[in-house]
């Protein structure tokens, strides 16, 4: 995959250089977007919008009954794992948790196979093994999708001191919820990880609800979670999710110190899923008013109104990284829809080596 | 041929790993400055360095992740539990993590990982110090699980252990670490699912493994004073079983007793029970009997905690109710 904007013919974009000026002629919420070519101010954008249009896609084929177990959707929180994984590059690793798509798919994991695989098909990422809940790509570090909440930190921690161990100046990011901070495996990671001092970057998707339970109702003290890290002699910085620049700019800076063997550490970014937290989730818990609150802020909306009213690309642009995803999203699922069934003789594979 | 302990097995097996592959490094509660609870890894953080000898905080379930996160990073750790009931904290980063990795990734990712953990009752450690908890993950697929009974095995099946691609339980009965046994200086290895004769007889087939083959030595002894000739069996290996040399000496002496150290509810031998009437059944003269530990956790006091521990006088009991030998 790419560590920089690629342009539609496949070339890498010119360079994403940050420029402070450029950053402060910018306003009304544009900051930062001056600090990147246009190609990659579009890439960000097409990948939100193939992530929102994918996860469309499969609450549709959901309801149909082409995909079966748990789903959960990403819609709302694009640009928290957009703006987190644009500064990667091929040796880094990706950990995260069982909200994986949007993940997946900035991460460039192939879309059809990524469909297939929650078809259960044959030609699925997986072999249509893992389902929703555990895409993997080893070739492109991608190491899950993990579905016991707080089970992917140390998996993360090990994959980075790998990485330490091995003299290279690759990193780790380990995406998780707010729900997973009530675990202990949160503590003895942010522990291990500050003792062992390895190249992880932890990303806090704080969608505040864990499930149905909002943060508050079982959380002590402060509601933010930045500042837990403090006790371990961790950085950190809170962001909001909603903003795909904002997360991005944070990224950058943190993959940087982490190269430079400042690790680890910590990003809380404020974001929100406007549906149910699987497609089963009826939303007792909370009422319209909320989500609709943040959707005024929706990222695949606000972001490329953004770029058009400061002249940073055009409408027509936009429009067509529309049309392209949405072809993209129709070809993953005929993908999917036309792949075989798993072999029945491949139940017996890859339980050992 | 030299005689060594049963740790000095364990620990030259890991030594040659050390200084043969440099991708290989230990942590584990303890095992660097303190030199290990059983005193397996004594002296290795001065030969091999912080960095491959690594201390880590009371945090079993977060350093046995590590290490898997590690090994599917390309490294070859082993991580020292420092019992196997503490595997219990971690049991949902060697089941849910380790053991179902490489299937649900469809084949991606690979575990190579060794963990190593003391286990059983018999030295008076109590409840939360005693039990047997490789029987529980050798039910589990995806991953490895072996537990010597003696050092020449011991060494023998951590090279293989080295070796594997999988993740692998090796368990070591804690009332051997100080037991002796002979190892050839030449290089050997032992395979995964292959169990050893240990004696061979005619008329019983003894099974057991680990701490229980102690049991089993004195049963065969008396057994064999009074004239009758048992086969006795060492699994080593719990999974993969190797059913096929016990089917083979089924039908050879048409008679099984099968005995755990760990309790006997839902234990190994309840599985290797039912595996081998359901396939050797026409062999069979009288039921497969079960010798095991009583369903009650392990007390602390050494008459009650003997009173629970299957003795050889229990086997001959057993042996002479269903057998009349």
């Amino acid at each position: 995959m790419a560590s920089q904007a690629k342009t539609k013919s496949g070339k890498p974009a010119k360079s994403a250089k940050r420029s402070a000026a450029a950053s402060k002629s910018l306003e009304n919420g544009a900051t930062g977007a001056g600090s990147y070519s246009q190609d990659e101010l579009l890439e960000m954008f097409r990948q939100m919008c193939l992530i929102r249009q994918f996860e469309i896609a499969c609450g549709e084929h959901y309801a149909k009954g082409n995909i079966r177990g748990f789903l959960h959707l990403y819609i709302g929180q694009e640009a928290t794992g957009v703006g987190a994984l644009r500064p990667l590059t091929d040796q880094d690793y990706v950990v995260t948790h069982y909200r994986d798509h949007g993940h997946a798919i900035s991460r460039g994991l192939d879309v059809n196979r990524s469909m297939a695989e929650l078809f259960g098909r044959k030609t699925g990422l997986s072999k249509g093994k893992g389902g929703s809940m555990h895409l993997f790509d080893a070739a492109k570090r991608f190491m899950g999708g993990h579905a016991i909440v707080g089970g992917q930190f140390p998996l993360a921690l090990g994959l980075a001191f790998s990485q330490k161990y091995q003299k290279t100046d690759g990193v780790t990011v380990c995406f998780f919820g707010d729900g997973s901070t009530n675990q202990g495996l949160y503590h003895e990671t942010l522990n291990l990880a500050a003792v062992w001092k390895v190249p992880m970057l932890f990303v806090l998707e704080n969608n505040g609800y864990g499930m149905g339970t909002a943060v508050e109702r079982v959380r002590a003290g402060s509601p933010d979670f930045y500042t837990d890290v403090d006790r371990y002699g961790i950085d950190a910085v809170e962001v909001d999710g909603m903003d795909v620049l904002a997360v991005r700019e944070a990224a950058d800076i943190a993959i940087a110190k982490l190269r430079a063997g400042e690790g680890p550490l910590f990003i809380e970014a404020k974001t929100f899923r406007y549906v149910g937290h699987s497609y089963a989730d009826g939303q007792k818990y909370r009422d319209q008013h909320e989500v609709d609150e943040w959707r005024r802020r929706d990222p695949v909306e606000a972001y490329p109104q953004m770029l058009i009213d400061h002249k940073l690309v055009s409408k027509k642009q936009i429009d067509q990284v529309k049309a392209d995803v949405d072809a993209q999203v129709a070809a993953a699922v005929k993908f999917a829809e036309e792949s075989p069934e798993p072999d029945p003789e491949e139940l017996f594979d890859d339980v050992m080596a | 041929m030299a005689v060594i302990l049963f740790r000095e097995a364990i620990k030259r097996g890991l030594a040659e790993a050390l200084d043969s592959n440099p991708n290989v490094f230990i942590m584990g509660e303890d095992i660097g400055e303190y030199g290990g609870a059983y005193a397996v890894t004594d002296g290795f953080l001065a030969k091999y360095g912080e960095d491959r000898i690594i201390d880590t905080p009371i945090s079993e379930a977060a350093f046995v992740g590590a290490g898997i996160g590690a090994a599917a990073g390309g490294l070859r750790p082993v991580v020292e539990l420092m019992s196997i009931s503490f595997a219990l904290v971690a049991f949902d980063q060697i089941v849910n993590m380790a053991s179902n990795l490489r299937y649900m990734s469809g084949g991606q990712i690979e575990v190579p990982l060794v963990l190593r953990a003391p286990t059983g009752a018999g030295v008076q450690l109590g409840a939360t110090h005693s039990q047997s908890f490789e029987t529980w993950l050798a039910e589990v697929p995806g991953m490895s699980c072996v537990c010597p009974s003696n050092p020449y095995d011991a060494l023998g099946l951590m090279r293989t252990a080295l070796k594997s691609k999988n993740p692998i339980m090796f368990a070591e009965p804690a009332l051997l670490y100080g037991t002796r046994g002979e190892v050839p200086d030449e290089y050997y290895e032992i395979p995964l699912g292959s169990a050893n004769v240990q004696r061979e007889g005619d008329d019983v087939t003894l099974i057991s493994y680990g701490a229980g083959m102690r049991v089993l030595g004195k049963v065969a002894d008396d057994l064999s004073a009074n004239g009758v000739s048992a086969e006795v069996i060492d699994l080593r290996s719990l999974s993969p079983i190797d059913y096929d040399t016990l089917l083979t000496s089924l039908e050879k002496t048409n008679r099984v007793l099968a005995l755990d150290t760990a309790r006997r509810t839902g234990g190994m031998m309840a599985e290797i029970a039912a595996e081998l009437q359901e396939r050797g059944s026409e062999w069979l003269d009288g039921p497969i009997v079960r010798v095991g530990a009583e369903d009650v956790p392990w007390p602390y006091s050494r008459n009650l905690e003997q009173e629970s521990y299957p003795q050889p006088a229990d086997v001959l009991t057993a042996l002479k109710k269903h057998f009349n030998i």
